[in-house]
C-alpha cells in the first residue's frame, strides 16, 4: 500500500503572528517556520504504517516556496521513503492546492492520503475534502484513530458531540485531529538519514494545473482589542464584580 | 440573489447554529432557503419554515442521509447550487466536513468561517488563531461559506415558508457509517451556552472536574476544556474549545487552571467576561483576562460554588 502525505510549511505555532501596520499583510519573513502540525500527525500515522508492515511506501508532498525543501527534509526524517517538492512562490488557496493536489495523486496512484485537517495559517479546513471530491474518493477527516480493514480504512473522528466512524473503501483521503498520536521526537541520525533520500523538485506549472481562483485576501487587522481586566484579591471580590460591574450573574 | 442554508440537525431538531447561520444568509441576501436533509426529518423542516425570513424549505427526508455522511450529502448540495448564489453552513465538525466537497465538485473556493459580512462578496474571518483579522473577497459565481456561528444572533420565528420535498441524490456509495459515541449531558450545549466554566491541565484529573460540574451547576453552564484536559483524558473530545476545537462567546466564561495559550485563547476570546482562576499570576490567562485570581483552584472553587449559592439565596 502506498501513502501519499502532503505537508505544508508555516509559521510555527509558538510564535505570535501580527499583521503589518498598513494592514497589507502579514510578515512571515524572519519568523520560525515549522511543518503544520497536524500535518506532523500525519506523517507520524504514516510511517506508523509503514512500520507495521501495512504501507510499503510513505511519499511526502509539498507545494510551496523553495524553502519548503526543510519541511520535506522533516518529513523524510520522520521516514517517509521520498519527497516532492512543487514550487510556486504564490500563497494558493486550497481550491488551488487541491487541483494541484488531484495531479499528484493521478500521477502517485496512492492508496491512502493522509494529512492535516488544517493548516494553522490560513485555518481554512478545506484541502483534504477537496482533494477526496476531485478524485471522487470518500473521506475521513479529523481522524483521532484509524484502523485498516479488508480494502478499507476505519476511521474514527472526532465530531461536535463525540466520536463517529466511518468506513471507507480504499482509495481514500483521511485528514487527521490532534489526538490521532503523538508524533515521534526526531532523532539525529534520522535527520542525517534524511539528507540522502530523494527530494524531487518540480515547478508547480510542471503539473498543468489552473493556479486561478475567485477568492482574495485584500487587507488584515489585529482582532478588537479586549479593555485590561483587573485583578481580585479573593472569591468574594469576584462575586461582587460579576454581580455588579458585569452584571453576569 | 437567493442564498441557499444548509441546516443541521439531529433528524428531529433544528440545530442553533442554522437559525445563525440563517441569520448571516439573510444579511447576504434577498431570498434564504433551507435544505433539511435527512430521515425522518420532517419536524426539523416545519422548523426550519418557522424561522424569520425563510422563503422555502426543500426537504429532503431518505434513508441516504441517516447519518450525515459528507459524501452523499454534498451530491445532494451540488444538484441544488446551480440556483443559488451562494451556500451557507455554519462552521461545525458537520459543515467543515462537507462543504469543502461542495465547493471543489463546483471548482469554486470556500471561505471558512466568516465572523462578518461587509458585502455580497467581502467577508471577514480569523487567520493564524484569530491573531489576524482578514478581510476576503470571493467572486466566484456560486459562494460557498461557512459560518461562525458565535458571530451571529439567532433570527426569531414567525416565518412561514413553503415546505418542498426535493429529491435525493444518488449516493456515490464512497463511506458507511459503522457507529458513534455521543457525549450525554444535560447540561446546556457548550456552543450556545450563557456561561461556561472550562477546565485545563491544573485541574488535574478527571475527578477534579467534579468540582468544575458543581461550580457549573450553580450557573447552569456548559463544561468546556483546553486541549492538555482532553488529552489527558480528563474529559470527552468534544468539550475542547480553541482554534481547532469548538468556538464558544458565552457571557461569562472562567478558564481554572488554563494556562491561556493562544491556540486556547482563539476559540474564547470573544466572550464577554472572562474570568481565569490559575496559580500562576504570569499565565497568559491571567494577564488577559476581564478578572482574575490568583489562587489554587481547589480552594478557590468550593468557595465560589458556596458564594453563588448564599447569593442565591
Ligand atoms: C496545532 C495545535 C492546535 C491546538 N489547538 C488547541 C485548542 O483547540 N484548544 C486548546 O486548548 N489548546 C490547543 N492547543 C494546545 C495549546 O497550545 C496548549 O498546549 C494548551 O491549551 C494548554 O492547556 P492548559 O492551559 O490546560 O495546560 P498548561 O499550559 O499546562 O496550563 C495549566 C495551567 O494550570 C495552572 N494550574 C496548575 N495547577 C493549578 C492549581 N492547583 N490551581 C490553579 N491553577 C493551577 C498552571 O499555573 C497553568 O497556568 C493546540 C496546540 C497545537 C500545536
Amino acid at each position: 500500500m502506498k501513502v501519499l502525505v502532503p505537508v505544508k510549511r508555516v509559521v510555527d505555532y509558538t510564535v505570535r503572528v501580527r499583521p503589518r501596520s498598513d494592514g497589507s499583510g502579514v510578515d512571515i519573513a524572519n519568523l520560525k517556520m515549522s511543518m503544520n502540525p497536524f500535518d506532523e500527525i500525519a506523517m507520524e500515522e504514516a510511517v506508523r504504517l509503514r512500520e507495521a508492515g501495512v504501507a510499503t511506501e510513505v511519499v511526502a508532498v509539498s507545494i510551496g516556496p523553495a524553502a519548503a525543501q526543510d519541511t520535506l527534509r522533516t518529513a523524510l526524517a520522520f521516514g517517509a521513503d521520498r519527497a516532492l517538492l512543487l514550487e510556486t512562490e504564490e500563497s494558493l488557496a486550497p481550491v488551488v492546492i487541491s487541483r494541484a493536489l488531484a495531479a499528484v495523486v493521478g500521477e502517485e496512484s496512492p492508496d491512502l492520503v493522509l494529512m492535516g485537517k488544517q493548516a494553522i495559517d490560513d485555518d481554512c479546513n478545506q484541502t483534504a475534502q477537496m482533494l477526496a471530491a476531485r478524485v471522487g474518493w470518500g473521506q475521513g477527516t479529523f481522524a483521532c484513530r484509524l484502523e485498516m480493514g479488508d480494502g478499507e480504512v476505519i476511521v474514527t473522528r472526532e465530531v461536535d458531540g463525540g466520536t463517529r466512524t466511518v468506513a471507507l473503501g480504499l482509495p481514500a483521503v483521511v485528514s487527521t485531529d490532534l489526538r490521532l498520536n503523538e508524533p515521534r521526537y526526531l532523532k539525529l541520525p534520522n535527520i542525517m538519514k534524511a539528507k540522502k533520500k530523494p527530494l524531487d523538485r518540480r515547478p508547480l506549472d510542471s503539473l498543468g494545473v489552473d493556479t486561478r481562483s475567485g477568492i482574495r485576501m485584500v487587507s488584515v487587522a489585529e482582532p478588537p482589542a479586549r479593555k485590561p481586566g483587573v485583578r481580585v484579591a479573593d472569591v468574594g471580590e469576584l462575586l461582587d464584580k460579576l454581580k455588579n460591574e458585569a452584571q453576569v450573574i | 440573489m437567493t442564498v441557499l442554508v444548509v441546516a443541521e440537525h439531529d433528524h428531529r431538531h433544528l440545530a442553533d447554529v442554522t437559525r445563525r447561520t440563517v441569520s448571516a444568509a439573510l444579511a447576504l441576501g434577498d431570498a434564504v432557503d433551507v435544505l433539511v436533509a435527512g430521515q425522518d426529518c420532517q419536524a426539523v423542516g416545519e422548523a426550519a419554515a418557522a424561522l424569520e425570513g425563510v422563503s422555502r424549505v426543500l426537504l429532503c427526508d431518505d434513508p441516504t442521509y441517516a447519518h450525515q455522511l459528507a459524501e452523499p450529502l454534498a451530491e445532494l448540495v451540488i444538484s441544488l447550487a446551480s440556483d443559488y448564489s451562494a451556500v451557507l453552513a455554519a462552521a461545525t465538525t458537520q459543515g467543515k466536513d462537507f462543504m469543502p466537497r461542495v465547493a471543489a465538485r463546483l471548482d469554486v473556493a470556500q471561505v471558512s468561517d466568516i465572523t462578518g459580512i461587509e458585502g455580497p462578496t467581502t467577508f471577514e474571518r480569523p487567520i493564524y488563531a484569530g491573531n489576524v483579522m482578514a478581510r476576503v473577497i470571493c467572486e466566484d459565481p456560486i459562494r460557498v461559506i461557512t459560518v461562525r456561528p458565535t458571530a451571529f444572533d439567532p433570527v426569531g420565528e414567525g416565518g412561514s415558508a413553503s415546505i418542498e420535498t426535493v429529491p435525493a441524490a444518488q449516493d456515490p456509495g464512497l463511506s458507511r457509517f459503522v457507529e458513534e459515541s455521543l457525549t450525554e449531558s444535560e447540561r446546556p450545549e457548550l456552543g450556545a451556552a450563557r456561561v461556561v466554566v472550562s477546565g485545563g491541565r491544573g485541574v488535574g484529573s478527571a475527578e477534579g472536574f467534579q468540582l468544575l460540574e458543581s461550580l457549573a451547576d450553580e450557573l447552569n453552564a456548559a463544561i468546556g476544556a483546553s486541549r492538555a484536559a482532553v488529552d489527558a483524558g480528563f474529559v470527552p473530545n468534544d468539550y475542547q474549545v480553541g482554534q481547532t476545537g469548538k468556538v464558544v462567546a458565552p457571557e461569562l466564561y472562567i478558564a481554572v487552571g488554563i494556562s491561556g495559550a493562544i491556540q486556547h485563547w482563539a476559540g474564547m476570546k470573544d466572550s464577554k467576561v472572562v474570568v481565569a482562576i490559575n496559580r500562576d499570576e504570569e499565565a497568559p490567562m491571567v494577564q488577559m483576562a476581564d478578572y482574575a485570581l490568583v489562587g489554587d483552584l481547589f480552594e478557590v472553587l468550593p468557595a465560589l460554588r458556596d458564594g453563588l449559592r448564599a447569593l442565591k439565596s
